[in-house]
């Protein structure tokens, strides 16, 4: 929280957004009374859990489930045997799409498995205990494969072959060498060379990034029942109910309305929860022992189970002038896909030069399978690596210029009309604003004073993503409304949705009660992700204000006898000549006078928009252990209008802090036989609020020219700047650049002590 | 299976028998058992605090301790602390304090945080920070939760 935040660039005044009411979901939260999917209980519940494989790389010769089956208390085991026939298929989620075939695999492998803590074999039984008695029993016949987990050994010629029948995806044509390269993403603007051969300096880099988990608290969870008329009820933690419904459907060959999603409260997923992993398969076991199944991941299965963000191989070369413009840029992204193709690549290669105007650019990104969990998105997918790398190397080339940092971000940041290399044009967005607010920021303008202390800057950037979103509403005679909706809700988006619904219609935020609901009550609404929530479905609660709106205008009318246009509106109250009413005493009379009044929307943004962010940071390094203290952390960001302000810096306090743990602890730890070695919360370090201090943040607000109330979705951009800015202050604090994460203690001091 | 064992214990001011295995947590047994899901499991390895309940005032993460180490022991838990149809001011210093996004992890620190507040009525941040250490959220960046308890902490000044 800072003073002067936000900083607004818009003269419009708002009676319901920027306030801060307490959010509608809360009191259930704080006394432990919401419903999260591991709290759902039902009538003769069973309990499900996975087998999974201890190899990293192995073909599946045979199960034996005999024992197991025979062991007293077990209902029923699945393995990928019991998949319907599933041919090549993709299926959009939203953040990304995905193979189907691959995706059953992924839930129950059938023929190989590809990492090791791959599903390979599902029990249902009387509780977990016995299922976890079953698991044991099952024997697995395997031939072991060689493996390969590092993504520059995975590009080589000889290595070790996943996918026997993938091509690279490519402009040019596809070789026919085997390869665990899935796709090749090219952008290229201007002429690269004549760019290079204007500048007074090049400097090229090389940087590693490591395999990194979203880390929520609860581990996935999934509860099925399928019910002896052939309906499918599923209760689940998930970003997407309808998502979750459209792959478990396709993945068991069910129409669609034959499944009923109801997503549960659910406790983090930072595009970790997109997926499925439990839903179909607790619904297989579900149909053959005629019980719900509920099926609830450990820890460790959550680290070697499921989707971390790629770890990965980045080059950069920037070329500029004396004077600090740039002139060329290119850039070389290899992400690992995991387990089967269809990585983040696209967007890390689309973020990677997106905070500056670049002439002459090119831009090479590579999918690339290798045998760990197949990767999913991780806030900002992509865009934390390729900013780790880009801002690195402008911050170098800027004390190679000897220009200030913030100088050399202004000279060639991005405003509207600059054409971002992959192609969109910029509409009106708030980098330079941004950079305003560093200069201007207390942070900024308080010198750093002591040994081994620096002070880095890293900027970043994220879209938000459109898709599609569906709301109802309808109005309460006590003057209240029901606000029906499909978007679930992570981190209080019920409450900023319902805000803007209530400014539409000049009501009180708490009058607004909103619910999300399962997906037979609701038009279909993408997943929670891409920072489009507030955006997207805020931009559906505003449009189903207009239409209550209207219709509440046409029953004033019909009160007085006039004609709708004569009715004017003003916040909640509705006049014709001298006559008024509010809108509580009018929905009083709604029953009376009328049909009820119900209102529904439904909004598919085109594109996508944009958001910016740039981050402060003071650290300490200890000459002696290299461990890295953050004394001091601002961000600032441009959310275009900020709704809900304790949450948009709740959002860029959170983000800020997950990038801190990338930027110095986090990271898979793999042994030469390809195995995690750290999958518990103990050896895979997360930050504790003992190793941060308080976050400060800006919110900048110019106001995002697609969205009737100027909103920017904010969720994604706060992790992208973190390492960046935390190699940058290392550097400052100890001469030394750090090309490599996590930076953490023995990797730094080694750099510190070989330089 | 060993046989089941009857546990008498009180929790939240009411004493109560239940029956669980040897093998159990405090945590199943509250859970699955008591029908208190009010904890909740985030690692069950003892790492994260999300379990975190008081046993005789003290916070234990109930996962590492067993249910039949519950004999006799006063246990609280999250239900417990509203009384009377209403928010603890702790309750509502998180609620005003946007101090929870996700909120899975809320339970474990509002009791962490009691048994904190309980020892040390006017902690530091340090403090604050040093005690909290055991709970981990992944959504706040723990800002608020900080800001919370100190605001909680000032309001028992008051
Ligand atoms: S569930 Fe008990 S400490 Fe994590
Ligand atoms: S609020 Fe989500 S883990 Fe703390």
């Amino acid at each position: 929280m800072s003073d002067n935040s936000p900083i607004s660039y818009s003269d419009k005044q708002y009676k319901v957004l920027g306030t801060r009411p307490v959010r509608h979901d809360g009191a259930d939260k704080v006394t432990g009374r919401a419903i999260y999917g591991a709290d759902v209980q039902m009538s003769g519940m069973a309990h499900g859990k996975i087998l999974r494989s201890p190899h990293p790389h192995a073909r599946i010769k045979a199960i034996d489930t005999s024992i197991a089956e025979k062991i007293n208390g077990v209902y029923a085991i699945a393995t990928g045997q019991d998949w319907p026939d599933l041919i090549d298929k993709v299926a959009d989620l939203g953040e990304g799409a995905v193979n189907l075939h691959d995706l059953a695999q992924n839930c129950l492998a059938v023929d190989k498995v590809l990492y090791k803590g791959h599903a390979i074999a599902a029990v249902a039984a009387r509780d977990v205990h016995v299922a976890e008695e079953a698991i044991a029993a099952i024997r697995v016949d395997y031939e072991i494969l060689p493996a390969v987990t590092d993504i520059v050994e995975a590009m080589q010629a000889d290595a070790p072959i996943l996918h026997p029948g993938l091509k690279t995806e490519t402009l040019e044509e596809p070789s026919d060498q085997p390869t665990n390269i899935d796709r090749h993403v090219h952008f290229e603007t201007g002429d690269i060379d004549a760019g290079f051969a204007a500048a007074d300096v090049i400097i090229e880099r090389e940087y590693r990034t490591a395999t990194v988990h979203q880390g929520y608290i609860e581990p996935q969870v999934s509860t099925a029942l399928w019910n002896e008329d052939g309906h499918l009820k599923i209760w689940t933690s998930t970003q997407g109910s309808f998502t979750a419904r459209h792959q478990t459907a396709e993945l068991l060959q069910l129409p669609i309305s034959k499944v009923t999603v109801t997503p549960c409260e659910i406790g983090g997923g930072f595009g970790g929860k997109i997926a499925v992993y439990f839903e179909p398969v607790a619904a297989m076991l579900s149909r053959k022992c005629g019980r719900p199944v509920k099926m609830t991941m450990q820890r460790d299965e959550v680290f070697e189970g499921t989707g971390p963000t790629p770890a990965s191989n980045i080059k950069v070369k920037l070329g500029a002038t004396r004077d600090g413009k740039l002139t060329a840029g290119q850039a070389y992204l290899a992400y690992e896909a995991g387990a089967f193709p269809g990585g983040v690549i696209g967007p890390g290669a689309m973020c990677i030069f997106s905070c500056v105007e670049l002439p002459n650019a090119i831009v090479d990104g590579y999918d690339v399978c290798v045998n760990k969990p197949k990767t999913q998105a991780y806030r900002a997918p992509g865009a934390t690596q390729a900013a780790f790398a880009f801002e690195s190397t402008l911050n170098e080339l800027a004390s190679e210029l000897k220009l200030d940092r913030i100088e050399i971000r202004r000279i060639n940041g991005v405003k509207e009309g600059v054409k971002r290399v992959d192609g969109p044009v910029y509409p009106r967005i708030g980098y330079l604003e941004c950079l305003d607010a560093v200069e201007k920021s207390a942070h900024w303008n308080t010198p750093l004073e002591g040994p081994n202390r620096g002070r880095g800057i890293g900027a970043g950037y994220w879209f938000n993503i459109g898709l599609k979103s569906s709301v109802s509403a309808s109005v309460n005679p006590d003057g209240t409304v029901h606000l029906l909706e499909g978007s679930t809700d992570i981190g209080g988006t019920r409450t900023s949705i319902a805000m803007q619904l209530a400014e539409t219609l000049g009501i009180a935020a708490h009058d607004v009660l909103p619910k999300v609901v399962d997906t037979d009550s609701v038009g279909y609404t993408d997943v929670t992700g891409g920072s489009r929530t507030t955006f997207a479905t805020g931009m559906a609660a505003h449009k189903v204000g207009l239409d209550l709106l209207e219709q509440l205008t046409a029953r004033a009318a019909m009160l007085w006898e006039c004609d709708p246009i004569e009715v004017q509106v003003d916040g909640d109250l509705y006049r014709f000549g001298d006559q008024q009413i509010t809108f509580k005493q009018l929905a009083a009379k709604l029953p009376e006078t009328g049909d009820p009044v119900v209102g529904r929307a439904s909004v598919s943004p085109e594109g996508s928009t944009n958001g910016f962010g740039v981050h402060i940071v003071d650290v300490e390094v200890d000459p002696d252990t290299a461990k890295v203290t953050i004394l001091r952390y601002t961000a600032i960001q441009d959310a275009g209008k900020a709704i809900h302000p304790s949450y948009v810096e709740g959002q860029m306090q959170g983000g800020a802090v997950q990038g801190i743990g990338w930027a110095l602890n986090e990271e898979y730890f793999y042994g030469d036989d390809h195995k995690m070695r750290n999958a518990s919360l103990l050896d895979y370090r997360i930050p504790t609020c003992l190793d941060v201090p308080m976050i400060d943040a800006i919110i900048v607000e110019v106001p995002n020219p697609s969205h009737p109330f100027g909103v920017r979705g904010v969720g994604e951009t706060p992790i992208v700047p973190p390492p960046a800015a935390i190699a940058d202050a290392i550097y400052q604090a100890t001469g030394v650049r750090m090309t490599q994460l996590p930076m953490s203690p023995p990797r730094l001091w080694k750099a510190m002590t070989q330089r | 299976m060993a046989k089941k064992q009857l546990i008498t214990a009180t929790i939240n001011g009411e004493q109560r028998e239940f029956a669980c295995e040897p093998r159990q947590s405090l945590l199943e047994a509250l859970r699955d058992g008591l029908q208190l899901t009010g904890a909740k499991e985030g690692c069950n390895n003892g790492n994260c605090g999300a379990c975190t309940v008081l046993l005789d005032g003290e916070p234990v993460v109930s996962c590492l301790v067993l249910a039949v180490e519950a004999e006799g022991a006063e246990i609280e838990t999250v239900e417990g602390i509203a009384a009377g149809g209403k928010l603890q001011p702790l309750q509502q210093c998180f609620l005003e304090g946007a101090a929870l996004q996700c909120g899975v992890c809320t339970p474990g620190f509002l009791m962490t945080t009691k048994a904190l507040l309980d020892r040390i009525p006017h902690p530091s941040e340090e403090e604050i920070r040093f005690q909290l250490a055991g709970n981990l959220c992944r959504c706040t960046g723990y800002d608020k939760i900080v800001r919370a308890v100190q605001a909680a902490a000032e309001g028992e000044q008051t």
